[in-house]
């Protein structure tokens, strides 16, 4: 049931802000891999951090051995970022050249630039950086798909939903359609299953080189 | 997904929180008990949830203190029972403990108990191991949430063989990990309560003893009870010894440095008692051991003792950890959370093996820090927007006593850096019946003490008490959200539904503060200038008095009020020229209050926005406009 992974084990971070609902599709990803066959490993970071804090949830999948819950750093093979500046945050204490991120292109800012004391990086900057400092990068505005659909909630599955079409994750689809009929029901159900849905379609849609931009043919074929 | 599925043998992924609520179920827990505090809320929250279809009793306690006390009448009776606290709960409960200590129980009775390392949500990172030294409890670790289950059950076990509670510690790598758990049975049958006639359990000295024997006794139950793993050569001079989510980073850094044929690693799960027979085999032959642990080195001083005791008969044999720095933590010298890069570390520098090469980034790009702040429409923003101006208006710089709640944060940008202390629950209070008292050496600064109504429940009483009977002078303000919103809105003493949402009494703060005479007003929050009007006044008076500020936590609320549009009128917003300093987001700084660097006006994010209206009473430009819903400051 379970297929052979990239890496062993396979380091996934989700990262974002807090009410943004990495926690639950990292849970998704981690209910769906262990139906799967994978030994699995997942730390959440949230602190006191529904009050606008970095949410980070580190996801570990194996074939046989049982990992700690924190990916150690740089060894991060894809960054889900939520947000922008907590994607670059991610990339720099957990990836590295060779990671694969995907990015929600909507920044929420840190309070400190409410206040004008620090300024948020012009979103082309915060762009041209992960793409000189990663193995190939998707950008999506997420949140905007995600409100079509009836509600910026569920971001996180149209985010999960590109992840899973991406290749990145060794999960078939309909093991995380399974989950999400174990956790919703009716309305909320139907929902996330769109959310899911929709982001598959946006992997699906884009051409190649909007997907992965920066990365090498050789990266290319290796993934898809 | 229902935690109390009838699937024994079934694999599936599980919180830690919920892998332990789990391993209670399959124990045939009775009783249980928790005061919200991260990093366990989940515990109760989820046996609360199938407590009534399980049947068993499952309460949120005002307290950690009574929580234990709770659960402990429940073991006397002869039944399971299990409390679950946060570190700085156990701290709480701690005088009853060390007396439960010496008279013993009856029905097994488990302390899961959470610690933060690093303090995550926490304002200290304590490690619980000693307090269960002091009380003479055993305390038993978990490595991963498969074992966190697992350990439940065997908890209890151990505790009716001593007659003694047993601490179950967790740290948050294994409350808020997650990973594959097997289910096991849940029990078909229910206890029921009794006491003999004969059974007393009053607290003496001598038992101090008593409790010596069987902490002996649990030692000697550790091999056989295989509450240590051993894995790696069959004599390791390099050896780790290591409990909870340590041991799985050691493994991981043994095996990348590609080291198992040499490496021992011992696995602690039973981390007091030490169980020094088992350990003392693999000790008398290692030349350098590595102790891992989280926060403090417990262990690794209890190795130390060991291996001076045995002077002279063992090899010299060197030992590494958090107290020579050889494991750094998080925070440096020896503090702050474990990761598998500082145990990598660790053991690169034992074996002395080369660093491996610098793999992070070479660049300049810091991105801004995230701090903490109040969500958009937060009640807590107004109110300490209200009171610092109240403070400035008043002039004779109030003296601010903070405690733990969401409204911690005022200590940061987004309460306006009002407060001066922040230390333990209901420790404001206590501190402002002292502050209080400094006017009998002419100290003219009146004092405020802040605090919300979970907090007044859990621990404020006695100060309060103190604070009249000694006639102290302190303004005690309640931010009062009508829920514990920290922990994520667990209901407390004043609620009308319990822990499992059934109908609760109610205990009023209006008649506990009518009860003990203190004069008392109520002000909405969201109504900012009367909230100012109201502190103004009240720091002109004597003697303790109260105001309570009434709003119901944003992240909750009802969206009646949502129904107020809130918008910014571009052509009354005089943007930089304005004089206001960018008062909206700049200066009040709520996350929906955006401001238009292109256009230079500000503009309100609707998504974000709750409706409250509180910045639409504060804009100087009067630029900040609001249509339809309920305003409560348009009514008197």
């Amino acid at each position: 049931m379970a297929r052979r992974l990239e890496a062993e084990p396979l380091n996934i971070l989700l990262t974002g802000v807090g009410g943004q609902g990495n926690v639950l599709a990292a849970r998704v990803i981690a209910m769906a891999s262990v139906a799967s066959g994978y030994q699995v490993a997942v730390g959440e970071t949230f602190g006191a951090s529904q009050r606008g804090g970095t949410v980070a949830s580190h996801v570990r999948l194996a074939l046989k051995d049982r990992y700690g819950p924190l990916i150690p750093r740089g060894e991060a093979h894809v960054i889900v970022g939520f947000e922008p500046l907590e994607a670059c945050r991610a990339l720099l204490a957990y990836g590295n050249i060779n990671t694969y991120v995907l990015a929600n292109w909507r920044p929420l800012p840190p309070v400190s630039v409410l206040q004008g004391e620090e300024e948020y990086p012009a979103l082309a900057d915060l762009e041209r950086f992960l793409l000189e400092h990663t193995g190939g990068l998707l950008v999506l505005d997420a949140t905007a798909r995600a409100q079509e659909l009836g509600s910026a909630a569920a971001t996180n599955m149209v985010l999960t939903g590109a992840l899973v079409a991406s290749g990145l994750l060794p999960l078939d689809p309909q093991a995380l359609d399974q989950v999400l009929k174990e956790l919703f029901t009716d309305a909320v159900l139907e929902l996330n299953r769109k959310a899911l849905a929709a982001g598959m379609a946006v992997w699906e849609q884009s051409t190649p080189q909007q997907i992965w931009l920066g990365c090498s043919p050789n990266k290319d074929s290796a993934t898809r | 997904m229902q935690l109390n599925m009838d699937r024994p043998g079934v694999t599936i992924f599980l919180q830690g929180n919920a892998a332990l609520a789990r391993g209670a179920l399959e124990a045939g827990v009775d009783y249980a008990t928790s005061y919200p505090g991260s990093p366990t809320v989940e515990i109760l929250e989820l046996l609360a949830q199938v407590a009534r279809q399980c049947g068993f009793y499952a309460e949120w306690s005002v307290n950690e203190k009574v929580a234990v006390e709770g659960a402990a009448a429940a073991s006397l009776a002869g039944l399971r029972a299990l409390a679950i606290t946060k570190a700085d709960g156990l701290n709480v409960a701690l005088d009853f403990l060390t007396c439960l200590g010496l008279t013993g129980v009856r029905g097994g009775l488990v302390l899961v108990v959470g610690d933060d390392p690093s303090g995550h949500s926490s304002v200290k990172e304590e490690d619980t191991r000693f307090l269960a030294r002091v009380a003479h409890l055993p305390v038993l670790e978990p490595t991963t949430p498969q074992e966190a289950k697992e350990m439940v059950g065997v908890a209890f076990r151990l505790s009716e063989h001593l007659a003694q509670p047993v601490v179950l510690r967790t740290v948050t790598r294994i409350c808020h990990a997650g990973g594959n758990v097997t289910l096991g049975p849940l029990p078909q049958e229910r206890r029921r309560p009794s006491l003999g006639t004969e059974d007393r359990f009053i607290c003496v000295p001598r038992q101090h003893l008593q409790q010596e024997q069987k902490l002996r006794e649990a030692a000697k139950l550790a091999e056989a009870w295989n509450l240590v793993s051993y894995e790696g050569p069959a004599k390791a001079e390099t050896l780790i010894v290591a409990s909870g989510p340590g041991l799985l980073y050691a493994r991981e850094a043994v095996k990348r440095l590609q080291r198992q044929d040499q490496v021992g690693l011992v696995g602690l799960k039973m981390v007091w008692p030490l169980p020094e027979t088992v350990l003392q085999r693999y000790l008398q032959v290692a030349r350098r051991v590595l102790v891992v642990e989280e926060i403090e080195p417990f262990i690794e001083e209890q190795i130390a003792a060991l291996i001076g005791r045995n002077a002279g008969e063992w090899p010299l044999l060197r030992l590494y950890g958090r107290k020579d720095n050889t494991i750094a933590g998080s925070f440096g010298g020896g503090c702050g959370e474990l990761t598998p890069d500082l145990v990598r570390a660790a053991l690169t520098t034992i074996l002395g093996l080369s660093a491996p090469e610098e793999t992070g980034f070479r660049t300049e790009f810091r991105p801004p820090e995230r701090e903490l702040a109040f969500c958009a429409g937060c009640p807590h923003r107004a109110s300490f927007w209200a009171l610092q101006s109240a403070i400035a208006l008043d002039g004779r710089r109030a003296v601010v006593l903070g405690d733990i709640g969401c409204y911690t944060l005022g200590r940061g940008r987004s309460g306006y850096r009002v407060l001066h202390t922040v230390h333990a629950m209901g420790s404001g209070l206590g501190l402002a019946s002292g502050f209080g008292k400094l006017k009998e050496w002419n100290w003219e600064r009146p004092t405020v003490a802040v605090l919300g109504d979970s907090t007044f429940y859990h621990a404020a009483l006695p100060a309060l008490i103190n604070a009249l009977y000694n006639r102290s002078d302190l303004l005690l303000v309640i931010f009062d959200n009508e829920t514990t919103a920290m922990t994520g809105h667990q209901p407390h003493p004043g609620r009308e539904v319990d822990a499992r949402g059934e109908p609760a009494k109610p205990v009023s703060l209006e008649q506990i503060l009518h009860g003990l005479g203190v004069p008392l007003k109520i002000q909405d929050p969201y109504d900012v200038r009367s909230s100012m009007r109201a502190i103004y006044r009240a720091l002109k008076e004597e003697d303790v008095r109260a105001l309570i500020l009434r709003g119901p936590c944003a992240l909750l609320r009802d969206r009646k009020l949502a129904q107020l549009r809130t918008y910014v009128d571009q052509m009354r917003c005089l943007g930089e020229g304005c004089g206001c300093n960018v008062f909206c987001s700049r200066v009040w700084a709520c996350p929906a209050n955006r401001w238009d660097g292109l256009r230079g006006k500000a503009y309100i994010d609707e998504t974000l926005c709750t409706g409250c209206g509180a910045c639409a009473q504060l804009c100087p430009a009067g630029a900040i406009r609001t249509e339809g819903g309920e305003a409560p400051w348009r009514e008197g």
